[in-house]
């Protein structure tokens, strides 16, 4: 079985975020980056699903030169080979632009299973996984918690919303958007980051990206509405002044 | 005219349908378009009948067997019929599981965009702006529509309250569509949905509860958390992302894909506060945040906040509730 994986590079959680000259984006030159948490979970299926099943993992990503670093990072876990759309257009372009691209690399390898992370930590559209379904002319099921392969097909276990589930059944080749938590996740080990080593980064041209269909045009802090009471002075003190308001103003200790 | 494509279920309106046809008379009133709503689906009477209530031009109900059960497919086969049909110039969603299921996939068969997650929207000299969140509700961007209509775009749950919905003097007029889908197109074979076996705990029933994020950092600090919570008679709870490692249970979970609670306390350790995480607890009587960060989201909700290290904070209110 052949499985690819799309994975986004972000900036790493904890990065002080500001917003950059063109008040579009955030200032991005000299960040630290890594992979986006659900396409770890996403990679992490593919890895045992080969295990169990046989077959090839291979790993996708669209935008600059500095993607390749998530690419080695999953060639490391241990995905086989890798192809990166190298764009630096991709980095801030809509879901369809991405989507694109993305479709452009994955025709040709005419994957048997497509999985893409839920929702991207930077922009969280939460839809570029489905529009590359669309594009491939694939069926799609969304925010996966557990796959089956069947000779015929696969069985998913959808996530709903309020601590609902539902299994849905597709006739293979066929996307699917994992959500975190699906596995608990391997870490690469030294072998494997040798092994990275020799694995293809395959570059592929993106193709004529497509007029965006939206456009940011300011992006901020947004305005704080609820005046919540911060309880300042040092970790003593603000500890005690909290359980005191707690008792005698809130009055729920 | 806009569309509101609104979701049901079992005949009952999702109440974040409704925040969705207030959104869709806010932008309507500067432009002084008709709304109409489309319910889809078989059955669907007592659906379509609540928002004949709401200040509309007219509910939409779109039929077809193939419609029984959700499936993106089918949806999208009813929806693409619809709105070529109907022309609308925008067509508005609740950013629901179902809605990121299928919306995506509609509005690329129609050749368009859409703008997921909205929380507002605003007219400009440019046009309509919409406003989204972006890096998990640190920023919002303003997002401007390109290229021809129709325009798609999905509402963040609670993004408008539903009773601002306007509704009219008298039912708006119902109108049947009949769509022909092909059942080859469907691809997609749903089995009911269901409930994993009894959580061990309800934490709505908790009269206290301390949850813990991802600021925590490791398992072994989970120690600590479980003292403050003995101290404060509280129950346990936790983010996403600590259900994941396997830190605590899936049960400990608040927030939309885990439980929804209102306690009388809710105290958040190094939570961020993402808009998934606040829909489960922002009901709650007295929140606290704890949090390094000064622009974490999560103070957006509470009532009292520390800024600060909550390695050292947990120590000093476990100390302090000694007293
Ligand atoms: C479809 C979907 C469903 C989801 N369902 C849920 C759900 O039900 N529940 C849920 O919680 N999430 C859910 N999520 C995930 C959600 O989007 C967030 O990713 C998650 O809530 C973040 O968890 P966190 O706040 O613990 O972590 P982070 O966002 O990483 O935040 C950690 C916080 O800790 C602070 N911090 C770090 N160190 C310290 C320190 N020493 N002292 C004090 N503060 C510190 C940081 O400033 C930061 O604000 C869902 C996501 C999707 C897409
Ligand atoms: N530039 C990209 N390169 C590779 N995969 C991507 C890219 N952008 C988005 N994806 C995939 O699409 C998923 C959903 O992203 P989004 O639609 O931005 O929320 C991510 O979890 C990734 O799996």
């Amino acid at each position: 079985m052949k499985i690819a994986v799309c994975i986004k590079q972000v900036l790493t959680r904890n990065w002080p975020l500001r917003v950059d000259e063109s008040a579009a984006w955030v200032r991005d030159r000299d960040a630290s980056f890594e992979m986006n948490e659900p396409d770890a979970y996403a990679l992490e299926e593919a890895l045992r699903l080969k295990e169990q099943h046989g077959g090839e993992v291979v790993v996708c990503s669209a935008g600059p030169a500095r993607v390749t670093q998530v690419l080695r990072e999953a060639l490391a876990r241990g995905a086989d080979r890798s192809l990166h759309v190298e764009s630096d257009e991709l980095a801030v372009a809509d879901a369809r632009g991405v989507a694109d691209a993305l479709a452009t690399a994955l025709r040709p390898e005419a994957a048997d299973l497509v999985l893409t992370g839920l929702q991207s930590d930077d922009q969280g559209f939460g839809q570029t996984g489905v529009i590359l379904a669309e594009l491939l002319g694939i069926p799609s099921s969304t925010i996966i918690m557990d796959v089956e392969v069947h000779k015929s097909g696969v069985h998913v276990k959808r996530e709903l919303e309020g601590g609902w589930f539902q299994w849905v059944s597709m006739s293979i080749p066929a996307l699917l958007t994992i959500q975190s938590g699906i596995h608990q996740l391997r870490y690469a080990t030294l072998k494997g980051i040798m092994a990275a080593k020799k694995k293809e980064i395959r570059k592929v041209r993106p193709g004529v990206v497509p007029d965006a269909g939206y456009a940011i045009v300011q992006l901020y802090v947004p305005e704080k509405s609820k005046a919540v009471q911060f309880i300042k002075g040092s970790s003593g003190d603000a500890a005690k002044a909290l359980v005191r308001a707690l008792r005698e103003d809130a009055r729920v200790l | 005219m806009i569309l509101v494509v609104a979701e049901q279920h079992d005949g009952m309106v999702n109440r974040s349908s409704w925040e969705v046809v207030a959104v869709a008379q806010q932008i309507a009133r500067s432009k002084s378009d008709p709304i109409k709503v489309a319910v889809v689906g078989v059955d669907v009477e007592a659906a379509a009948t609540e928002l004949t209530k709401a200040d509309v031009a007219e509910v939409l109900v779109v039929e077809n067997d193939q419609l029984a059960v959700y499936t993106p497919d089918g949806f999208v086969e009813a929806l693409t019929a619809l709105v070529q049909a109907e022309s609308p110039q925008l067509v508005l969603f609740s950013h629901t599981y179902q809605t990121r299921d299928f919306a995506p996939k509609l509005a690329t068969r129609l050749g368009r965009a859409l703008v997921t997650d909205c929380i507002s929207s605003k007219m400009t000299p440019d046009g309509l702006v919409l406003v989204r969140p972006m890096f998990q509700g640190k920023f919002v961007a303003d997002v401007s529509l390109r290229g021809a209509a129709p325009h798609f775009a999905s509402f963040q749950i609670g993004a408008v309250r539903a009773d601002a919905a306007a509704l009219g003097k008298s039912a708006a007029p119902t109108r049947r569509i009949e769509v022909a889908i092909d059942g080859m197109a469907i691809r997609q074979k749903p089995e009911a949905p269901f409930k994993e076996a009894k959580q061990a705990v309800d934490l709505t029933q908790a009269e206290r509860i301390l949850a813990v994020g991802r600021g925590i950092k490791g398992q072994e600090h989970l120690s600590m958390v479980q003292e403050l919570a003995r101290a404060l008679d509280a129950e346990i709870a936790a983010s996403r992302p600590i259900c994941d490692a396997g830190w605590l249970p899936m049960d400990r979970q608040v927030g939309s894909s885990g439980q929804t609670v209102a306690p009388r306390l809710y105290l958040a350790l190094g939570i961020s506060g993402a808009i998934q995480h606040l829909v489960g607890m922002k009901g709650s009587r007295t929140i606290v945040a704890v949090n390094r960060d000064v622009d974490a989201p999560i103070f957006e909700v509470a009532d009292y906040g520390i800024v600060g290290d909550l390695f050292e904070i947990v120590p000093a209110l476990i100390a302090a509730l000694g007293e």
